[in-house]
């Protein structure tokens, strides 16, 4: 495995580029392994790589029914925060804050995270009461968060309408300075990359059909279009269609598939400096390296497996973008795709064991997944190699949804009085 | 060389009408008809842009929506700058305004251009392998170069003035895309009586043809044959034709966007005329008839200006009569680059050679070429292109037996024309999510299998000739509208091989020289290959890795070659390998045009209260509560809002004060089982409240928790008056119409949505009666027959009222709901009847103060969608003794009555002048560090005047349990001490209500 760096670059510029190998290898499937991961996303590929490097877990192998990254990993608005509310999942969210602050590095991979900042404006009183709480929680959590007025806001980001000409003007925002975007494939290929240098067998084109459980229930064997597959433990990250997975082993899970849109602009020279998410007017946006404006807004209403939603959505994210940055109308949408998220009841994931021995899950990250990825596949891996949970996802357990111990970030958007 | 590249005669433009227009400052002329492209052409200029990646000098590629290069930025001043347009879809004007983009200082001399010279260290996805060290490096160094670098145009810094427009409609037939399929699909379909729409991008229909001047239809010329066709379908009221509207989207059910185009082509545009129109279109039957787009041919230096698309240049002799060069090679692997071989022989134009890459090209177009004495070689391939700002040479080599190339030979010439034959335009088609299929023959994916009402016509589903075209149209738009095909029109068209070749030319230039698949992001031959070296199969992969496809023309010309390389490297067939998804839309939309209206106060609609007119003459303050208006205070003089709230609350208190509730959320209950339904839907049991009761509601969800509250009064023993939260009224609409169609079907019940027909009007403080007594009729207000918590039918003012005895400030207080429309003049009585005993307006903010003087909670204040009745203090409201209700399964479970659930609290601070933030954290100790153990938080926070201190509101952990104690709020590095009080700060006995 070559070694990226600048001068790697620049010694393979010399000879046409030509010596660079596969980024990972394309194995046959073994007939076992120590672990399956089940979705070839940032999450799988991520705790095949956290298996095999924290929890020498070399004999594991990652499936994917299509290409790597393929599903939200490669279909989402790339931000990155961790200003939750609660304790339970700034803990989750912060901890996946400090992987990507070091990630690159470890993957030897630039994913381009870039902290530039997450600024959520406030339109109401009760978004202000809202992100206030925020503030002072985050920053009792050690999460930083900051509160700034309208004028404060628009120093952050120039192109900011906080003029009392809008329907629902900026009463103030709340910032969180690490926060950010990354390159979203980069981060699927880099986890590859590093996993299938540690041994890990990443395998494309395979769709898991069965979990197959023994006598006593535990998981034994994953069957795959590829053939059978004998392992003791399959950890299953398969975003919008976890709860088709989890159904093979009978296990329900409280999920509900939606499609979420985005949208980018052409690309323009650098105008945007930051991300800016508007809960009550409903978008956000930012603007990537190539300069194209990044955009996005909530899920469709319907419940749906199709990768697609409808113009409505992308009419209102648009009408939001255009009255938060009147000067934007000019613009004009480059490119329109839709993912498949997984919504659990209270809008927090599900990291750990399920009720079938040998099982794990981690799913139900609704739109907030990308973010994640690095602590969740980083926990779930320690679930996985100990069978038990970690310190930070024990919280976000299955049981959570019968026993009432909820982490309710919809909280966040309660209602208006 | 020098002077105009303009033909003497021909094409559709009218050279006597010059319009003048500039590009980077220089002005030049042009004639109407003029795109900006040909504008340029025709006076000489190629050079138009420079690409994303190496800063390449770049021509114009094409003529239309899949131009690459040839992209700048249009302005009319403030507001009116539009980035990346393609100067090929600019309709010339007199006095249009563009420049260049992405170079500096200027396009011939681009610093940028270094780029061109690291090309062999900067490979696709060479920022994945480097910028990482040291760390703090790639936010503060590495990015904002690489950002400065790339992007194209600049972002409009001005608002909008423009506006935009919206437009449903609905037809039978649909055809999209008016040349000779389409328009013969439109004409088919009309003679069916439904109503047809036909949508085109361009600004005339013809499509193809209006680069045919020379084919004659039906015994008319190509000319004569469009306007024929168009004055029919012009004259039947059924039929829409949209010109300058590309269909840009395919959505579920046949619904199609459309983009019109309104203003953008006029000099002049009207004051205030909208500048673009968005259709959605829903149609029964759809004929995609949008064409085909030309191959570029994938060889070394293949992106110089001057070597354009063999079929871009015919149109731009043919249709706009400009010659692309003076002495031009033609490089082929198609028939139809000898189509403008022939015409711009014909059109004085030295044709230097023909290289084809067909070992034995045959057939009525070469045979023509021949008789025209055109030098052609056969078996012959460019392998690479001379110049600088333009191209100056065109280098060809023998491809030999087994592979190899034989010496390279240089020919001069000014313009390079070159065709690997045409795809299909399958956009629309795969985003309906019909299945392609790979035709070999045609090296094309072709429509298969429709996902909709839906057919494909012409050139779009690899129908090339044009007599078939002409054909298939009008077949595909007769069964469309379910009549008979009419009969066939001949034409004079000489058809063509349709078979062409994809994928990269061989050559023999060594490892660094660059093929150009996707000209505007720069991405070679070689970058596909680097990609699949390292491991990137899927078509996804190489995309995404390489950029390929991802420009702003979405792959138009380049998808198909790269299916070829890639094909090629993989060593596997192109259907093996896939393509990308389609997705719309088709060529980039503008923002404004799909945000429409809905700008300012038409962003979301404004509701105000009958009353809101009144508070707007006496200097109410607002405040936007869901979508409503509501006055937050009514400041006197210099007032700030504090002082404002300190003296609206005290003259509640003292005397009496006057609100407007009226945006308070309205349901009425009707039905022989609405106790029924009440009591399974709220918390609270209602069977024996009585006539003429009013009782405090508390709504949970499903899952156990607090979503709801509101007074409902027993209007009669079938009959409730529900009130809701402001913000709450539709959510709880919902919710009780969910659980009566879906849980409960059997109870006869309905429920109607009264907000908007009732004004609300408070009156809260000692005084309260005494104002009334004077103003209602039929009412007893005494204590004993109007005791707090009851209601009376009566009138007040002359009006209908339903009189509420409630109070949300401790007052003695009275809630009276009058018709909508009397809402004001009752107001205003109340109002002058209020003026001897100190009557005051108070808004929300004081409002809010009150009640939290009384500990009544504020839903979505106190609650978060975590707390339970309990939680906040409403255990008592539950009907203990009912066998269920909304949330009563989900309260039972351990978690509901763990001893650490946090619980309404009311806090003081130690030093009572102190005002804690809301949302402020609550901890046991003092000197914590960040991350510490938080067991609470502040919901409600405010100075309370009649108290002379600050009070608060808390969720604190165990709350209940720990009255007395002494907590801590974090403040800057330090802390603020409180004590835990009960939630009622004032007259906590109820005494002042109850008189």
């Amino acid at each position: 495995m070559t070694r990226f760096s600048a001068f790697e670059l620049f010694r393979q510029g010399l000879t046409g580029q030509s010596g660079w190998k596969p980024q990972w290898r394309s194995p046959e499937p073994k007939a076992a392994y120590d672990a399956v991961i089940v979705g070839g996303g940032g999450h799988g590929l991520g705790a095949a790589y956290y298996l095999a490097s924290q929890h020498g877990m070399r004999n594991i192998a990652v499936i994917e029914k299509g290409w790597l990254g393929g599903g939200n990993t490669g279909r989402n608005t790339t931000i990155i925060r961790s200003n939750y509310l609660f304790p339970e999942s700034a803990g989750l969210y912060d901890h996946s804050v400090k992987l990507w602050e070091g990630l690159s590095r470890e993957l030897n991979y630039n994913v381009m995270f870039s902290q530039r900042g997450v600024m959520m404006l406030a339109h109401t009183v009760h978004d202000v009461q809202v992100f206030q709480r925020h503030v002072h929680a985050n920053r009792a959590a050690g999460v930083d968060n900051e509160w700034l007025t309208p004028e404060e806001a628009k120093a952050y980001c120039p192109p900011l309408n906080i003029s009392d000409n809008m329907r629902y003007p900026v009463l103030g925002a709340a910032l969180q300075r690490r926060g950010g975007t990354a390159r979203h494939d980069a981060v699927a290929w880099g986890y590859a990359r590093a996993a299938d240098r540690l041994g890990v067998d990443i395998l494309e084109n395979c769709e898991v059909t069965g979990i197959v459980r023994n006598a006593q229930g535990a998981v034994e064997a994953v069957e795959t279009t590829r053939g059978r597959i004998k392992t003791p433990k399959v950890g299953v990250s398969a975003a919008g269609h976890t709860s088709v997975v989890l159904g093979m082993a009978g296990v329900r899970l409280p999920l509900e598939s939606f499609p979420l849109q985005a949208l980018v602009s052409e690309p323009v020279k650098p105008v945007f400096p930051c991300v800016v998410m508007s809960n009550t007017i409903h978008a956000y946006i930012s603007q990537s390296d190539k300069g194209e404006l990044v955009i996005g807004a909530g899920t469709d209403i319907y419940t749906s497996y199709t990768q697609r939603g409808g113009l409505h959505i992308s009419q209102h994210t648009l009408e939001a973008i255009c009255e938060l940055f009147p000067q934007f109308r000019r613009m004009r949408m480059l490119r329109n795709w839709g993912g498949i998220v997984d919504v659990t009841p209270d809008r927090s994931p599900i990291v750990g064991k399920t009720p079938v021995p040998g099982l794990y899950v981690n799913c139900g990250w609704g739109t907030g997944g990308f973010k994640a990825t690095p602590g969740a596949a980083h926990t779930l891996a320690w679930t996985i190699a100990k069978d038990a949970p970690h310190p930070i996802n024990a919280p976000f357990t299955l049981e959570r949804f019968r026993d009432g111990f909820l982490i309710d970030e919809a909280a966040a958007a309660a209602v208006a009085h | 060389m020098s002077g105009s590249f303009r033909t003497g005669i021909g094409g559709r433009i009218r050279r006597e009408r010059t319009v003048r227009f500039r590009f980077d400052g220089v002005t030049y002329a042009g004639v109407e008809g003029d795109t900006l492209a040909s504008a340029l052409l025709a006076n000489g200029v190629h050079l138009m842009g420079r690409s994303f990646k190496y800063h390449r000098p770049r021509g114009v590629l094409g003529a239309g929506a899949d131009e690459p290069n040839a992209l700048v930025e249009v302005t009319r001043g403030a507001g009116r700058t539009v980035p990346n347009v393609r100067a090929t879809q600019v309709e010339l004007y007199e006095g249009l305004e563009a420049r260049s983009q992405n170079r500096w200082p200027s396009l011939a001399l681009d610093v940028g251009a270094v780029n061109n010279l690291m090309a062999p260290f900067i490979p696709a996805g060479f920022y994945y392998k480097t910028f990482m060290w040291p760390r703090k490096a790639w936010d503060a160094l590495y990015e904002p170069v690489i950002r400065a670098a790339a992007g194209l145009g600049h972002a409009p810094t001005a608002p909008d003035p423009d506006t935009y427009l919206n437009r449903y409609a609905h037809c039978e037939v649909l055809v999209i895309g008016a040349g000779p399929a389409g328009l013969s699909a439109a004409l088919a379909a009309s003679r069916g009586g439904g109503r047809v729409m036909l949508v085109d991008e361009q600004c005339e229909p013809g499509g193809s043809l209006l680069a045919e001047p020379d084919v004659r239809i039906d015994g008319l010329s190509s000319r004569d044959w469009i306007a024929r066709t168009v004055a029919e379908l012009q004259a039947n009221p059924r039929v829409t034709l949209l010109s300058r509207a590309t269909a840009f989207g395919y959505f579920a059910h046949n619904m199609i966007a459309v983009n019109e185009r309104l203003s953008d082509h006029l000099a002049q545009p009207a004051a205030g005329a909208p500048r673009e129109r968005l259709w959605q279109i829903r149609a029964g039957e759809v004929v995609i008839a949008a064409g085909a787009h030309e191959r570029p041919l994938v060889f070394p230096d293949n992106d110089r200006p001057g070597i354009l698309l063999a079929g871009a240049a015919r149109t731009y002799l043919n249709r706009y009569g400009v010659l692309p060069g003076r002495r031009v090679v033609i490089a082929t692997g198609h028939d139809e680059a000898y189509r403008t071989a022939i015409d711009l022989s014909r059109a004085g134009v030295e044709v230097a050679v023909i290289a084809d890459l067909r070992p034995r090209p045959t057939g009525p177009l070469v045979e023509q070429a021949r008789a025209l004495g055109l030098a052609i070689r056969t078996g012959c391939a460019i392998t690479g292109s001379r110049g600088g700002l333009r191209v100056t040479h065109a280098r060809l080599s023998a491809i030999l037996a087994a592979g190899k190339l034989g010496p390279p030979d240089e020919i001069a010439c000014d313009a390079v024309l070159m065709s690997g034959g045409y795809t299909p335009s399958v956009h629309l088609f795969s985003q309906s999510r019909g299945k392609l299929r790979w035709d070999e023959a045609l090296s094309a994916f072709l429509p298969d299998v429709s996902a909709e009402r839906e057919r494909s016509a012409g050139a779009c589903r690899g129908i090339f000739a044009l007599d078939a075209v002409l054909a298939d149209g009008a077949a595909a738009g007769a069964a469309a509208a379910g009549i008979d095909a009419p009969p066939a029109l001949r034409s004079t068209a000489v058809d063509a091989d349709p078979a062409g070749v994809m994928g990269a030319v061989p050559h023999d230039r060594g490892p660094d020289a660059r093929a150009f698949v996707d000209w505007q992001n720069d991405v070679t031959s070689k970058d596909l290959k680097l990609a699949v070296r390292e491991g990137f199969q899927s078509v996804e992969h190489v995309k995404r890795y390489t950029t390929n496809g991802m420009a702003t023309d979405q792959g138009k010309t380049s998808n198909i070659n790269a299916l070829g390389v890639l094909a090629d490297e993989l060593k596997r067939p192109v259907e093996k390998i896939g393509l990308t998804t389609f997705r719309m839309p088709y060529t980039p939309v503008t923002f404004g045009v799909l945000a429409g209206m809905a700008r300012g106060d038409l962003f979301d609609p404004v509701r105000t209260t009958p009353i809101h007119g009144w508070a707007v003459e006496n200097g109410a303050v607002f405040e936007d509560v869901s979508l409503w208006k509501r006055a937050r205070y009514f400041p006197q003089g210099a007032e700030d809002m504090e002082a404002a709230v300190r003296r609206e609350c005290l003259a509640v208190r003292s005397a009496c004060g006057i609100f407007d509730a009226s945006t308070l959320g309205k349901i009425e209950v009707v039905g022989r089982d609405a106790a029924e339904f009440m009591n399974r839907f709220y918390i609270n049991a209602w069977t024996k409240l009585g006539v003429g009761r009013c009782r405090y509601g508390v709504l949970c969800r499903e899952d156990g928790f607090v979503m709801d509250d509101g007074v409902v009064g027993r209007i009669a023993q079938d009959r409730f008056h529900v009130t809701t939260t402001t913000g709450g009224a539709a959510r709880v609409l919902n919710m009780m119409e969910d659980y009566l169609q879906t849980e409960w079907p059997e109870l006869d019940v309905w429920f109607t949505s009264t907000t908007e027909e009732w004004a609300v009007i408070a009156l809260q403080g000692p005084k309260a009666r005494d104002i009334l007594s004077g103003l209602v009729e039929g009412i007893d207000l005494s204590p004993e027959a109007l005791p707090h918590m009851a209601l009376a039918e009566g009138h007040i003012c002359g009006v209908p009222t339903r009189l509420f005895r409630v109070s949300f400030s401790g007052e003695l207080g009275f809630e009276i709901n009058v018709p909508a429309d009397q809402g004001r003049t009752v107001w205003e009585a109340v109002w002058a009847a209020g003026q001897p005993h100190g009557l005051t307006p108070y808004g929300t903010e004081t409002m809010h103060v009150l009640r939290a003087e009384k500990g009544f909670i504020i839903v979505g204040q106190e609650t978060d969608g975590t707390a339970t009745p309990d939680d906040v203090a409403l255990s008592w409201a539950v009907g203990k003794a009912k066998p269920d209700y909304v949330g009563k399964r989900s309260l039972a479970r351990p978690s509901m009555s763990a001893p650490d659930r946090k619980q309404l609290v009311g806090l003081l601070t130690e030093v009572p002048e102190t005002v804690l933030q809301e949302g402020a954290q609550i901890v046991a100790s003092r000197g914590l560090k960040a991350p510490m153990p938080v067991i609470g938080h502040v919901t409600s926070s405010y100075y309370s005047a009649v108290l002379g201190r600050s009070i608060a509101l808390a969720m604190v952990s165990g709350g209940r349990a720990r009255m007395g104690e002494t907590l801590y709020s974090p403040h800057g590095a330090g802390e603020i001490a409180v004590k835990v009080v009960g939630p009622v700060f004032h007259d906590p006995e109820g005494a002042r209500v109850n008189v």
